[in-house]
């Protein structure tokens, strides 16, 4: 198959490239502690709140912007961003669906999260963040009922202070990185989940994100704690329009695995990764880190396709002894997308054990970016990590690169890294096509099985949902 | 039902068939032998549709079309099957997950009944026993860490459920056990019919003795320079092709 044909297949419009038009309040662009100031009022915060935002403000300004990671763009320029936004209709808070902005039901539909069918379909309980703020929390009721918190952020600062005071920053610092910091400055909304002690969440939770304001940017903030032998399963799935300026989006997210909890924590990212010229992406720079105390699981699974510049580094620090750290990936990238991505294990606690199984596909002249790093401390004795990386080429004007650190400090560890390049071959797809397979389906077909040692990770709905996903991004005009 | 008259193709910009003529009639089976290198391969991927390989002069009809202009997925939906000598692997991609998408282009293309889920693993568990594959086969990557032999066999078993109109073998019998040989004999043989065109392409003539052909080519420097019945088989055992190219080669 030629590089013009393989192009053509990868070519193929954002389908969830559409704006809706909600009467929303926001905040005019730019940064300083009087945004701040406003920013927390609005949300009516305890003073203790505000304190922090303003000291990790002032820890941001103090910090360069990273320059490391292996992408180019341009600066970006803070003081055009704007740091607030809400959908106005959330005033007089809806009660039920009925009551929820119909065309704000309308994007939801468009993008194939009926709400009323959810509702429904017991199992999933729903937190949906509309830009900033969380609109609408359902099965709440039953998730009481086992004792778990599933809120908002903001609801959380209000309703259970003495949990957020203990644990958030208590993963990722509020100075840990340009970027956290400044989400620290100015969070606007995101989950809370507590799990109690023993407690297996009965549902998997799960958070649809999307940005429709433009020029806002995102910054949810997001916390989960699994208190000691308990098990959540957490699902994040974003989507966002089509639109011809950069957006900036930096979260933070942290994970406490108390003694000889798991937690599952799945991604499926959809967001618009700019056009064929690279114009008109987001620009995603997210820290997501957990913290696994003795004997306790974290486990990281993500599908990433969109986004024009992707920056992310799920990470586990293994602190307790026994503690097991995942990271399942598959990363897509296309037109002139660059992404980033990877994972950080830190060993410190005794028999700790990581495995990394990272799936990188790239088409046209995007470029895809594994760096991993697995640090094993002197007091980790008997540390295992076994670390695999796949490559995976549609074409030939693209790029896969893999950045492999190891740091050991314990003659004790095992480790085990393999790496492979491949490309989509003309024999396969000659195979496919000779079984009267169109080249489309073959190339998506192909994609996926590449895929498949992470999708088994996901929960069976999200698993589906990344095949298709994956399809719909390598779907071109073909015919 | 296969017309092809004076082939010239190239490989890679490389002349390879040079006017090469050939006749395939519903229910015959033919033979196309002949020494490495001769082009055996090179005819049946220019009949699939393979890229690089280019139809320059003559032409090669499919139920009176020319093959020229159809797309590879085309002439498969058409009814034209190439059993390869090379089976590769696609990882990942289940063998059910395969023929599911196989069938149900081919199978919509000829505007036959659509296959749902039962009848379809029902169907692929009977043709993998017909071939004497265990039918856990269906959960691996199409032919992902298969040995040479159940490759060879995982053609044809996909051969049987596509049921196509013709059906070319590229050296199915290399590399397989005496016992193996025949089990996918009896599967080709299975598949003859009055309505189907068979054409193996071989180079040794032991497969001969269990799919008996109608007829038998022998393939040299990209044209047939000698055509007959099943005793051409015995007779090119026995003397190799250096009688006929006029060159020294053993078999
Ligand atoms: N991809 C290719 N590129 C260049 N030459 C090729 C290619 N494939 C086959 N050939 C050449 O074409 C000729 C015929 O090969 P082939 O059809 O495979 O012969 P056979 O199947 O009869 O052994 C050989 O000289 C071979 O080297
Ligand atoms: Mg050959």
């Amino acid at each position: 198959m030629s590089q013009a044909e393989l192009d053509k297949l990868i070519r193929s419009n954002y389908e969830a490239g559409f704006t809706t038009t909600v009467d929303t309040e926001t905040l005019p662009p730019g940064l300083s502690e009087d945004v701040i100031r406003f920013l927390s009022d609005k949300k009516g915060e305890p003073d203790w709140m505000l304190q922090w935002r303003l000291d990790s403000y002032r820890k941001w300004q103090e910090m360069p912007s990273p320059t490391w990671a292996h992408l180019h763009h341009p600066p970006i320029d803070f003081n055009e961003v704007s740091y607030y936004s809400k959908p106005k209709s959330l005033d007089d808070a809806p009660k039920s669906l009925d009551e929820v902005d119909p065309e704000l039901l309308a994007t939801y539909e468009k993008l194939g999260i009926p709400l009323h069918e959810q509702e429904m379909l017991a199992g999933v309980a729903v937190d949906v963040v509309f830009d900033s703020s969380s609109v609408f929390t359902t099965f709440k009721e039953k998730l009481a009922e086992a004792g778990v918190i599933f809120c908002s952020i903001s609801e959380a600062i209000k309703n259970h202070p003495e949990l957020v005071k203990k644990y958030l920053g208590s993963v990722v610092p509020q100075g840990d990185n340009f970027y956290a910091a400044l989400n620290s400055a100015v969070f606007s909304d995101g989950s809370f989940v507590y799990i109690p002690k023993g407690v297996r969440c009965p549902m998997e939770l799960s958070t649809y994100f999307r940005i429709n304001e433009a020029n806002t940017g995102q910054f949810e903030r997001t916390l989960i704690i699994a208190d000691e032998g308990s098990y959540v399963s957490y699902l994040e799935g974003c989507t966002a329009p089509q639109r011809d300026e950069n957006q900036l989006h930096a979260a933070v997210v942290e994970l406490v695995a108390l003694p000889g909890a798991e937690i599952k924590y799945s991604t499926v990212q959809n967001w618009y990764p700019g056009d064929e010229e690279g114009k008109g992406g987001i620009y995603n720079f997210v820290t997501k880190r957990g913290v696994a105390h003795d004997n306790s699981k974290i486990s990281w699974t993500q599908v990433e396709t969109g986004s024009a510049i992707t920056w992310k580094y799920p990470s586990v620090i293994l602190r307790g002894d026994n503690s097991i750290g995942e990271f399942y990936s598959v990363a897509l990238t296309r037109h002139m997308q660059q992404a980033d991505t990877g994972t950080k294990m830190i060993h410190l606690g005794k028999n700790t054990k990581s495995t990394i199984i990272s799936k990188g596909i790239s088409a046209a002249r995007s470029q895809n970016s594994y760096r991993g790093l697995v640090r094993i401390s002197p007091r980790a004795e008997n540390a295992r990590n076994f670390t695999q990386c796949d490559s995976l080429l549609l074409g030939d004007q693209c790029g896969a690169h893999t950045f492999p650190y190891i740091e050991s400090k314990n003659p004790t560890a095992t480790i085990e890294h393999e790496a492979t390049t491949s490309k989509v071959s003309d024999d396969q797809m000659f195979l496919c096509r000779q079984r009267g397979i169109d080249p489309e389906k073959a190339v998506s077909m192909i994609v996926n099985g590449f895929c498949k040692e992470v999708f088994k990770e996901l929960p069976m709905e999200f698993a589906v949902e990344a095949g298709k996903l994956l399809e719909v991004s390598l779907e071109g005009a073909v015919g | 039902m296969l017309e092809i008259r004076d082939l010239h193709a190239t490989v890679a910009d490389k002349p390879i068939l040079k006017g090469l003529n050939l006749t395939v009639n519903p229910g015959e089976v033919h033979a196309i032998m002949g020494p490495n290198g001769s082009g055996k391969s090179t005819l049946a991927n220019v009949l699939a549709g393979r890229d690089n390989y280019e139809i320059t002069g003559g032409e090669a009809l499919f139920e009176g079309k020319s093959l020229a202009d159809m797309e590879p997925e085309e002439r498969a939906q058409a009814g034209l099957f190439l059993a390869f000598q090379y089976p590769v692997e696609i990882p990942g991609v289940s063998n059910m997950e395969f023929l599911k998408a196989a069938l149900e282009s081919v199978r919509g293309a000829q505007g036959k009944e659509e296959w749902d889920s039962v009848t379809l693993l029902r169907q692929a568990r009977a043709a993998c026993k017909q071939v004497n594959l265990d039918a856990s086969f269906l959960k691996r990557g199409v032919n992902e860490g298969f040995s040479g032999g159940e490759k060879k066999r995982n053609e044809i078993m996909q051969m049987l459920l596509m049921e196509p109109k013709l059906a070319l073998l590229d050296e199915t019998d290399s590399g397989l056990d005496i016992d193996a040989l025949q089990v996918v004999a009896k599967g080709v043989n299975s598949l003859r019919s009055p309505e189907r065109g068979i054409v193996l392409v071989t180079h040794y003539q032991r497969l001969l003795d269990y799919i008996v052909p109608d007829f038998v080519h022998v393939l040299s420097n990209g044209q047939i320079i000698k055509s007959g019945g099943k005793e051409l088989a015995l007779e090119l055992e026995q003397k190799g092709y250096g009688w006929l190219t006029g060159e020294e080669e053993s078999a």
